[in-house]
């Protein structure tokens, strides 16, 4: 049992302070000052990363294997982040894969409503010869499309056979954006 | 690392303090983090003159629109001519403040520590997720434009389909919380709703509604360290710090399961190594685990070791982690109830549980006999596991 | 405060590795650059398997450094912290080496690896950057263009209080950039008189382009021990003992500071060089690695420190020349190797590390986090196991 059980009455925290304010009341706050931070940055890509995108550009992906446990990274990095070697050998993979996860987004980045919803999710990619375990595979973050609401809300989205839809090689920049969407092979139906 | 660690001097909680959980605040972050400094040092009965070391947390330098966002919160934070270091795991932010108090202590460097998180998220504009666009990968993610939530609806659609929950089962933690939270002093969002209310709610990305998620806040919160001879001479409310684990997962999200957070169980195992917990949901009376999100509940009972794996879901719905039930469960009313300012949110669940071990928790305490407690948090990509582990 | 325990472990840094610094590295992506630092600091350490052999890992960094929120998600892969003990500090590389050494001093942890990287390079609005470090409400409004000013305010009150003048911190400047020439990470070093300097153009008044360190890319890693592990691993002839380490704040607001001084330095050394039982430091020390990111605060640093309470005459002596009494900044600091964000205070503690390495002693390393921040960090290292 507990040794302060009978001890104390009090209810914590006591009168906690501060004060709240209405949307309306912060606006009209004086000295309130308005600023937009300069930040720009150019990120570099890196050795790994650098090839990843430059293959995009070529209609490929490729991931990078560890030359001692042999999993297959995508996307793919410098080193193996399990055994801590640097990853060498740069495979491509294909672009098929199934969905691991899907969601509806029916708001942007800042919040606001979308005109029209978008499904974006989770590809794992067949990677052959990549011994998965349960946890880790694979995989990239992107757009579905020609996926509907419902097959996600029905949950049929789930383990669906998509393949990266590429953009006409003309269009492609080495981004990720390269791929416009990843969808359903057409023997899962594409309404 | 070392187990079975013979520990002479133990590390002591001896006060706590939480400014109120609010959408805006007028106060700057400078004075909130000070709001709840006092408030935990009157609790432990010390003054700013006896405090050694100040660990501090905040989350998104971005939110206050500050670089070093440390170092300008350094003197609201009480650590004015004082060594201060700031820790910094995202959302596990909140319980790595009270890690990182503990080994300032455990490690003999010093005797008092304040451990201090302030949030101040409504300053940013247009809205506080856009702050949230800049946590992803430059290069593989913002092209696409992702808002936070997707990664949340994106984990959370995938526990449903491993798990069989539906939007109705998960929505159980949101009305527990909120219900809970209606007896909290601090509380931003505390409210009598039903299952429905939760799915009638706006959907922001299927399968997350409105009132699924934890509301933007403005806060801070504080505690008070102190090595086991400061504390014996200071206060008899105290609690002793048992175990901590914290764990960072890889950065690619989306290279693995997203049904299970293998990180917070790991650093969960890490904690009740140190604590000597062996059966966790048999030993742990009292938990608070991190709940911006409703499933983020069940998945973090379940990396705790408290529920099954796939089972949090039902033993919710049967009333199992109530307030009255086998092992209450954000009794506070949680980020979905209190509200959620980042890093402040954390600390105040550990506070949370040194109030609930303490029976200081007045309408919240839970109804059974508490004497263990464990908060938790998570944060980064679907990455971090902070744990807590405290007892009387 | 103090109360050391006999019973707690010794603590030494038995490995390091650096990669870098140079202007730009863009080649590289600064994960690349943990990974590559992180390689060379396990061999160095004599760790077969860094995955199994290291018990936490902690990357020091600034999210609007890094252009990222929460920029701690990207640490724990390149350093091989990924499913272990892992965590951000958000300062400077010296105050995360006294996070691990507090970790293995509880006595749960022996191995912990401390990281920082630094790539300015990828920063195209650096200026814009400095000024959102400034107060929002007081000091963004008012501030110059040129954010170099709070540095230049802070070396008139200085130069005033100490009786120095612009050539003396010229000869701050040529001492390092001539001694950086024997360091091949010198990026900056060159055989400049303190003419050259005096005659450099302005920046802001009294400070020259040559009087401050430029921003360099790198990668750093450190790896803590017990002195079990030392002894487990046979790597007593590499090790290097932290004797007392400490570091402090000031304050947080322009206002509350002691303008012209660096109580952060005073808080840090005291800590420091208390914990090491060092009384009279100017004559139990061997080197001193100091911050001289502007040239005024490598003699600022050395009077709050205790060193001396005249800096500038024995600057003028050649008291902290090398082959001096006590030589200060034998690396060519930041004057020659630059500003490496908050690897700074890692990359001057390696410098401490090799010089014992090579010539045993004993040290101090001191670490600010520069403009417009109040906190500092010393750490006392020595050979002697």
């Amino acid at each position: 049992m507990g040794s302060f059980q009978t001890k104390s009455k009090v209810s914590k925290p006591q009168n906690p302070g501060g004060h709240g304010l209405k949307e309306n009341e912060l606006w009209q706050l004086s000295g309130l000052i308005e600023y937009r931070p300069r930040a720009k940055y150019d990120f570099s890509a890196g050795q790994a990363l650098g090839i990843f995108l430059e293959k995009l550009k070529e209609g490929k992906i490729v991931g990078s294997r560890c030359p001692r446990c042999g999993r297959i990274y995508v996307p793919p990095r410098s080193y193996c982040e399990y055994c801590l070697v640097p990853t060498i050998e740069i495979v491509e993979v294909p672009d098929t894969g199934t969905v691991h996860t899907a969601v509806i987004s029916y708001i942007r980045t800042t919040r606001e409503r979308m005109e029209k919803p978008e499904i974006v999710g989770i590809i794992r990619l067949d990677v052959p010869g990549y011994s998965t375990n349960e946890y880790e595979f694979a995989g990239l973050f992107h757009r579905l499309c020609g996926v509907t609401p419902e097959d996600v809300i029905s949950g049929n989205v789930i383990g669906m056979k998509v393949r990266a839809k590429w953009k006409p090689p003309e269009k492609r920049k080495g981004s990720i954006l390269d791929i416009e969407c990843f969808e359903p092979l057409p023997a899962y139906g594409n309404p | 690392m070392k187990v079975n660690l013979q520990v002479k001097d133990r590390v002591a909680v001896i006060g706590a303090g939480l400014t109120l959980f609010r959408r805006r605040m007028l106060e700057t972050p400078k004075e909130l983090s000070a709001l709840a400094v006092q408030q935990a040092l009157d609790e432990a009965g010390l003054t700013l003159k006896d405090i050694d070391c100040v660990v501090l947390g905040t989350a998104p330098d971005a939110f206050d629109g500050m670089h070093f966002n440390g170092e300008y919160l350094a003197d609201g934070a009480g650590a004015t001519n004082k060594p201060m270091v700031r820790v910094y795991v995202g959302g596990g932010t909140g319980v790595m403040v009270p890690i990182a108090a503990w080994w300032h202590v455990a490690s003999g460097h010093c005797d008092t520590v304040l451990a201090v998180s302030e949030e101040k998220m409504s300053p940013a504009r247009p809205h506080p997720q856009y702050v949230f666009a800049y946590i992803w990968d430059p290069i593989l993610e913002r092209p696409l434009q992702p808002n936070l939530i997707w990664i949340f609806a994106m984990e959370m659609r995938r526990y449903m389909a491993k798990c069989g929950a539906s939007k109705r089962d998960i929505a159980y933690v949101s009305v527990k919380n909120k219900k809970n939270a209606l007896d909290h002093p601090s509380a931003q969002a505390a409210a009598n709703i039903t299952a429905d209310d939760v799915l009638n709610s706006e959907t922001l990305v299927w399968p997350v509604n409105r009132l699924d998620i934890s509301p933007v806040s403005d806060g801070a919160a504080a505690l008070v360290f102190a090595s086991e001879k400061i504390a014996r001479r200071m206060t008899d409310t105290r609690v002793w710090v048992e175990g901590t684990g914290w764990i960072l997962d890889n950065t690619h999200w989306y290279n693995r399961e997203l049904a299970y957070p293998r990180y917070v169980e790991q650093a969960a195992r890490m904690a009740y190594r140190m604590a000597g917990v062996e059966k966790p949901s048999k030993e742990i009376d009292v938990v608070e685990p991190y709940d911006p999100f409703d499933y983020k509940e069940l998945h973090h009972l379940e990396g705790l070791l408290i529920a099954p794996k796939c089972q949090a879901w039902r033993l919710a719905n049967e009333g199992y982690f109530d307030r009255d039930g086998e092992v209450p469960s954000s009794p506070s009313g949680g980020l979905l109830g209190v509200g959620n300012p980042i890093a402040a949110a954390g600390t105040m669940k550990t506070a949370e549980i040194y109030w609930q071990l303490t029976y200081q928790a007045g309408a919240r305490q839970v109804k059974k006999p508490v004497e263990k407690g464990v908060a938790q948090a998570w944060g980064d990509l679907m990455q971090v596991g902070t744990v807590i582990v405290m007892g009387v | 405060m103090v109360h050391l325990m006999p019973s707690r472990p010794r603590v030494a840094i038995i490995g390091v590795g650096v990669y870098g610094p140079k202007h730009t590295i863009p080649e590289l992506s600064f994960r690349e650059l943990a990974f590559e630092a992180a390689l060379r600091a396990y061999r160095d350490a004599g760790i077969d398997d860094p995955r199994r052999d290291i018990d936490a890992f902690i990357g020091c960094q600034e999210d609007f450094w890094e252009g990222i929120a929460i920029a701690d998600e990207f640490i724990p892969e390149p350093i091989g912290g990924v499913l272990r003990p892992t965590f951000t500090v958000s300062g400077d590389g010296l105050q995360g080496v006294a996070q691990a050494y507090m970790l293995i001093r509880t006595g749960y942890f022996d191995v912990v690896s401390v990281e920082a990287h630094a790539k300015p390079s990828d920063i195209r609005t650096f200026d814009g950057i400095m000024e959102l470090a400034f107060d929002p409400n007081y000091l963004r409004p008012v501030v110059p263009p040129n954010y170099h000013f709070y540095a230049a305010l802070e070396a008139k009150a200085f130069m005033e209080l100490a009786g120095a003048t612009r050539e003396d911190l010229a000869l701050v400047v040529a001492k390092n950039k001539n001694i950086g020439l024997l360091n091949p990470r010198s990026i900056s070093a060159a055989p400049v008189s303190p003419c050259d300097v005096l005659e450099a153009p302005m920046v802001s008044d009294p400070l020259t382009a040559m009087d401050i360190a430029d921003p360099v890319d790198v990668g750093v890693v450190v790896v803590l021990a017990s002195d079990d592990t030392v002894s487990r691993l046979g790597v007593e002839d590499r090790a290097v003992w932290i004797e007392g380490i400490g570091y402090g704040t000031e304050t947080g607001s322009f206002e509350r500071h002691e303008i012209g001084r660096a109580p952060s330095v005073r808080l840090a050394s005291a800590r420091a060089l208390g914990e090491a039982g060092i009384s009279n430091a100017f004559n139990e020390l061997d080197f001193i690695e100091t911050d001289d990111r502007y040239s005024f605060f490598e003699p600022l640093t050395l009077f709050e420190a205790g060193i001396t309470q005249d800096p500038i005459k024995d600057l003028r002596e050649g008291t902290f020349d090398p082959g001096g009494p006590l030589p200060v900044n034998l690396s060519g600091g930041s004057l020659s190797w630059g500003w490496p964000l908050e690897a700074t205070g890692l990359l001057r503690l390696v410098h401490a590390i090799e010089f014992i390495r090579r010539n045993g002693g004993k040290g101090l390393a001191i670490s600010w986090r520069g403009i417009p921040t109040y906190t500092s960090s010393a750490i006392v290292v020595s050979g002697e196991g």
